[in-house]
C-alpha cells in the first residue's frame, strides 16, 4: 500500500516516451515525450498537421504508435483499441460527438456497459436512474429518456462527458470541443472541465483558440511538424511566444518564385456568402498573380473554392471573371468560363481510380478528343502524351489505371487535366498535400511557371512556408470570414497565423 | 531542377501488365469462356442442340429482355440500377392493347404505348436524380406501381391483338428472326456509343466516381436522366414486341423479367457498383443464358434444377468478376 501511495504522489497519470507514428511512409509524429499529471487541464496546441490530434488518438487507442511506449500510473500499458482505452479510464470526446441518434440519452450513456448476460433482460429502471444521477452530478438538465437526435451539439458533448464519467475515466481528451459551441455553452463546458480537474481527473484539451487556453488550461504543450516543441505552464508564455513556437521553422530554400508581370483583374469576388459556411468574402486575383488563401482547417477556404467553381454555389455575392459578371451553378459552366479547380481531396473529387491515366487526363476536354462526337484515340493519345512529358508524370503506360501511380503523379495528372482546358483562373486547393518533398518542389516550379504565363492563381494551402514563398498576396480566412489581405511584404508567419487563429469578435473589431 | 533527379524511388510507377493479363481481366472473358463451355456441353447432351435455327428460335423467347438488358447495362455502369423495366413492358403493352381494343388505330396506340414508356422512365429519373433517392428503392417502388397500373387497365383477362399484328418473331431477316436482328443491331449501336463516344465514356466516369465527374464538368444528372429515359422507351418497345410475339397481353407480361435482365448484365461482367462492364459482355451473356436454359430443356433437366443451375451460374460469375476486379483495384 505504501508503494501505491508513493506512486500516486510522484508519478504522472500518463507518461508517453518516444511516441512516433507513421502513416504509409510519412512520419506524422516523432519521438514525443509527454507527462500528464493528475488534476491538470493540459492544452495541446499546434498548426494543422502538427501531430496533436494524432497524439491524442494514440492515447485513446484509435491509432497505435509505430514506436514508443505509454505508462499509466507508472505501469506500462498497451492501448490497442478504444475499448481498451475505455477500460484503462481514457476517453476521447470528439468534436462532432459520435452517438446513436435514435437511442435515448440514457442508452447512449451506458452503451456497451449494460451488464448482465446477452439474453438477460435490460435493466431499464436502473439505467434511467443511473443516467439521471450522472446528469445531476454534472449539473446538466437533459431528459435522459429522450432520443439523442435533436439534442444540440453542446448537449451531445455533455452526454459524451457524462459517458466518460460513467466509466469513471481518469483521462478525458477533448478534441476541439468548443468549435461548434456558443459562448454560453463554452462557459458551461469550462465549468464542468474545472470541476472534473478538481476531482483529480486529467483533461487534455485540443484547440486553436489561445484565449481558451488561457482561460482554462494549466499547462500547454506545443507541437510542430510532428514533434513536441515545448511543454510549459501557461502563465510563463505570452501569446507571441506561443505563436512563435507553433510556427517557428525555417523557410525551405527550394522555394523561389519567378516574378511574373501582374496584369488586369481576372477574378473578382464581392460579398460572396453561403450562410453558416462563409460570409462576405471579397477579393480579386490578377493575371500573373498568385494569391494565397491561408487559414486553419475548417475556416471555410475549400467552401469558397467550391462555391466559385459551382460545386456548392454561394447564395449571394457576385463573381466577375475577366470583366464579366457571372453566376456559376455548375462546374461545367465554370470550366467554360476559364476556371479550373484542383480539389483538395484527390481520391474523392479528383481521380477516376480504376480508369486509365489518359482517360483521367482528358476528362475535362471532351471537345478536344472527340471533335465529331466519336473519340479519336490518336488525338487523345497525343494530348495525354504531351501532358505526361510536360509535367514529367512517371508512369508505365498511359493505359494503366491511375490508381497505380504514386500520389504525386496522380496529382500531376489532375493538374494536367486542368491545363488542357487552358484556364485563365486556376484554383489549387492544397495541391502538395501528401506529396513527397521532391515532387513538391516540381509543383512549386510549375505553379510559378503558370503564373508567369499570365494565369491567375488562387492557392489554398495550410503550409505557411508554401504560402509565403509562392504568393504575391496572402488572404487569410478564419471561421468563415476573410480576416486579412496581406501584401508580400506584410505576410509573415506571425501575421498570417494571427489572422488565422480565431479571436473573439471584439478582438477582431478592435 | 536538381530536385527532380533526386526523386525517391517510391515515385516510380509499377510496370505495365502483360497483354495476356489485360485480356484476362476483361469483364467479358469469363462470359465468353462459359458460353463456349455451354455450347460444348449442350452439344454433348443432345444432337438437336447444335442446330443454329433452333438456338435462334429459342433466343426469340428471351430477345425482349435481352434488348432491355443492353440499356440496363449502361445504367448499371453509370452507378444506378433500374428494376422497373419488366413492369414497364407490361404497362406499355397493356396501354397499347387496351387502346387498340377501344378502337384507336394501331399506329397511334403503339405511339401512345411508347410515350407511356418514356413517362415511366421520366418518373424514375425525377425521383432518382431530382429527389436524390437511391435508384434501387425507387425502381422497386415503381416496379410494383407500374405492374399494379397494368393490372388495373387490363384486369385479369388477356387482351388480344389483331391477327396481322401477331408474330414479330416469325419475320425473318436473312434467315434470322427480327427480334434477334433488333437485339444484334442495338448491341452494335450501343456498343459503339458506350465504347467510342464521349457520352459513353462519361457514363463510365460517373459510375467510377460521380463526385470527381462533376468536378471535371461532366453533367452527371443530365446523363443519368437520359439513361433512365432510354430504359423507359426501350422497355416499352420490348413490351409491344412481346405483345406481338404472344398475340395477347395480360398484366403479368414479362413477370420477373427484371431479374433476367440483371442476370444478363451481371453474367456479362458488369460491376454492380458501377464503372465497369461492356455491351459485348451483356451480349454474350444473353446468348449464354439462352444456351444454358434451352440446353437444359433439351436435356430434360427438371425446372427446379434449372433454377439451381442459373442461380449458381450467376453467383459464380459475380465471384469471378469481383475477384478479378479486386485484383486489379490494387
Amino acid at each position: 500500500m505504501t508503494n501505491a501511495a508513493t506512486t500516486t504522489a510522484d508519478t504522472p497519470l500518463i507518461s508517453a516516451r518516444g511516441i512516433s507514428k507513421q502513416f504509409a511512409a510519412i512520419e506524422v509524429l516523432r519521438d514525443v515525450d509527454l507527462d500528464l499529471g493528475r488534476g491538470e487541464i493540459h492544452a495541446l496546441l499546434g498548426e494543422n498537421g502538427a501531430g496533436k490530434s494524432t497524439f491524442a488518438k494514440i492515447l485513446a487507442g484509435v491509432h497505435r504508435p509505430s514506436r514508443g511506449s505509454l505508462a499509466l500510473n507508472g505501469t506500462p500499458v498497451e492501448v490497442t483499441s478504444p475499448i481498451v482505452a475505455q477500460k484503462l479510464g481514457i476517453t476521447l470526446i470528439h468534436q462532432e460527438p459520435i452517438s446513436f441518434p435514435d437511442l435515448s440519452v440514457a442508452e447512449n450513456l451506458v452503451l456497451g456497459r449494460t451488464g448482465g448476460s446477452p439474453l438477460g433482460r435490460v435493466p431499464w429502471a436502473r439505467i434511467t436512474r443511473d443516467a439521471n444521477q450522472l446528469m445531476n452530478l454534472l449539473g446538466i438538465r437533459i431528459d435522459v429518456t429522450r432520443p439523442m437526435r435533436g439534442l444540440s451539439i453542446a448537449d451531445q458533448q455533455m452526454v459524451e462527458i457524462a459517458r466518460a464519467l460513467a466509466s469513471d475515466s481518469r483521462l478525458i481528451i477533448m478534441d476541439e470541443p468548443t468549435a461548434p459551441l456558443t459562448p454560453n455553452e463554452v462557459e458551461t463546458l469550462f465549468g464542468i472541465a474545472r470541476r472534473l480537474r478538481d476531482e483529480g481527473r486529467t483533461i487534455v484539451f485540443i484547440t486553436h483558440r489561445l484565449e481558451e487556453v488561457r482561460a482554462l488550461c494549466d499547462r500547454v504543450t506545443i507541437f510542430r511538424d510532428g514533434s513536441k516543441i515545448a511543454t510549459e505552464e501557461i502563465g510563463k508564455l505570452s501569446d507571441a511566444d506561443i505563436i512563435r513556437l507553433m510556427i517557428g521553422r525555417p523557410l525551405k530554400e527550394y522555394m523561389h518564385k519567378t516574378r511574373a508581370a501582374i496584369g488586369e483583374v481576372a477574378l473578382k469576388v464581392e460579398g460572396l456568402t453561403l450562410p453558416g459556411v462563409f460570409s462576405d468574402i471579397s477579393f480579386e486575383v490578377r493575371k500573373g498573380e498568385i494569391v494565397g488563401l491561408g487559414g486553419l482547417v475548417g475556416a471555410g477556404r475549400t467552401d469558397v473554392a467550391r462555391a466559385l467553381f459551382g460545386v456548392a454555389p454561394a447564395t449571394s455575392g457576385t463573381v466577375t471573371i475577366n470583366g464579366k459578371a457571372e453566376v456559376i451553378t455548375e462546374p461545367s459552366q465554370a470550366i467554360a468560363l476559364g476556371l479550373a479547380f484542383v480539389p483538395e481531396d484527390r481520391a474523392v473529387a479528383g481521380i477516376f481510380r480504376t480508369l486509365s491515366v489518359e482517360e483521367n487526363i482528358t476528362a475535362a476536354v471532351p471537345g478536344q478528343i472527340a471533335p465529331g462526337g466519336m473519340i479519336k484515340r490518336a488525338l487523345e493519345r497525343t494530348l495525354a502524351q504531351d501532358s505526361v512529358r510536360k509535367l514529367r508524370i512517371r508512369l508505365a503506360s498511359l493505359r494503366q489505371p491511375i490508381g497505380e501511380l504514386s500520389g504525386g503523379n496522380q496529382q500531376k495528372a489532375i493538374l494536367a487535366r486542368w491545363l488542357l482546358t487552358d484556364p485563365s483562373v486556376l484554383i489549387l486547393d492544397e495541391p502538395t498535400r501528401g506529396i513527397d518533398i521532391g515532387v513538391k518542389a516540381e509543383f512549386y516550379d510549375m505553379i510559378g511557371e503558370l503564373a508567369a504565363a499570365g494565369r491567375a492563381i488562387l492557392l489554398i494551402s495550410s503550409e505557411l512556408p508554401e504560402l509565403l514563398a509562392l504568393c504575391d498576396r496572402v488572404l487569410v480566412m478564419s471561421e468563415g470570414r476573410l480576416t486579412a489581405n496581406l501584401s508580400r511584404a506584410e505576410a509573415t508567419q506571425e501575421s498570417v497565423m494571427r489572422a488565422a487563429v480565431p479571436q473573439t469578435r471584439e478582438t477582431i473589431a478592435a | 531542377m536538381s530536385a527532380i533527379e533526386t526523386q525517391p524511388a517510391v515515385q516510380d510507377a509499377a510496370p505495365a501488365r502483360p497483354r495476356w493479363q489485360v485480356l484476362l481481366v476483361r469483364p467479358e472473358t469469363m462470359t465468353f469462356v462459359l458460353l463456349v463451355l455451354g455450347i460444348f456441353a449442350g452439344g454433348l447432351l443432345s444432337p438437336f442442340f447444335l442446330d443454329i435455327n433452333y438456338i435462334l428460335k429459342s433466343f426469340t423467347l428471351y430477345a425482349e429482355f435481352a434488348i432491355v438488358a443492353l440499356v440496363l447495362t449502361m445504367v448499371i455502369i453509370g452507378g444506378e440500377i433500374d428494376l422497373s423495366p419488366a413492369a414497364n413492358m407490361a404497362l406499355s403493352a397493356c396501354i397499347f392493347a387496351w387502346l387498340q381494343q377501344a378502337g384507336v388505330p394501331i399506329p397511334v396506340a403503339v405511339l401512345i404505348g411508347l410515350a407511356s414508356g418514356l413517362v415511366m422512365g421520366t418518373i424514375n429519373g425525377l425521383m432518382v436524380i431530382g429527389l436524390q433517392l437511391p435508384s434501387i428503392i425507387v425502381t422497386i417502388g415503381t416496379l410494383t406501381l407500374y405492374r399494379g397500373l397494368a393490372q388495373i387497365i387490363a384486369g385479369d383477362k388477356s387482351i388480344r391483338v389483331p391477327e396481322w399484328f401477331i408474330g414479330v418473331d416469325r419475320i425473318m431477316v436473312a434467315g434470322i428472326p427480327l427480334p434477334v436482328v433488333i437485339f444484334i443491331a442495338l448491341a452494335i449501336g450501343l456498343g459503339v456509343v458506350l465504347g467510342g463516344t464521349i457520352f459513353g465514356r462519361q457514363i463510365y466516369q460517373i459510375g467510377t466516381n460521380e463526385v470527381a465527374a462533376r468536378h471535371a464538368g461532366i453533367r452527371s444528372a443530365r446523363i443519368k436522366f437520359g439513361l433512365f429515359l432510354l430504359v423507359g422507351i426501350v422497355a416499352s418497345i420490348a413490351g409491344i414486341m412481346t405483345a406481338s410475339r404472344l398475340g395477347s397481353v395480360r398484366y403479368d407480361l414479362g413477370l420477373g423479367g427484371e431479374l433476367q435482365m440483371v442476370l444478363m448484365a451481371m453474367l456479362g461482367g458488369t460491376y454492380i457498383f458501377g464503372g465497369r462492364g461492356t455491351i459485348l459482355g451483356t451480349f454474350l451473356a444473353a446468348w449464354l443464358l439462352v444456351i444454358v436454359s434451352t440446353g437444359m430443356i433439351v436435356a430434360n433437366v427438371l425446372p427446379a434444377v434449372q433454377l439451381v443451375v442459373l442461380g449458381s451460374l450467376l453467383i459464380v460469375s459475380i465471384i469471378a468478376t469481383n475477384f478479378i476486379y479486386s485484383r486489379t483495384q490494387r
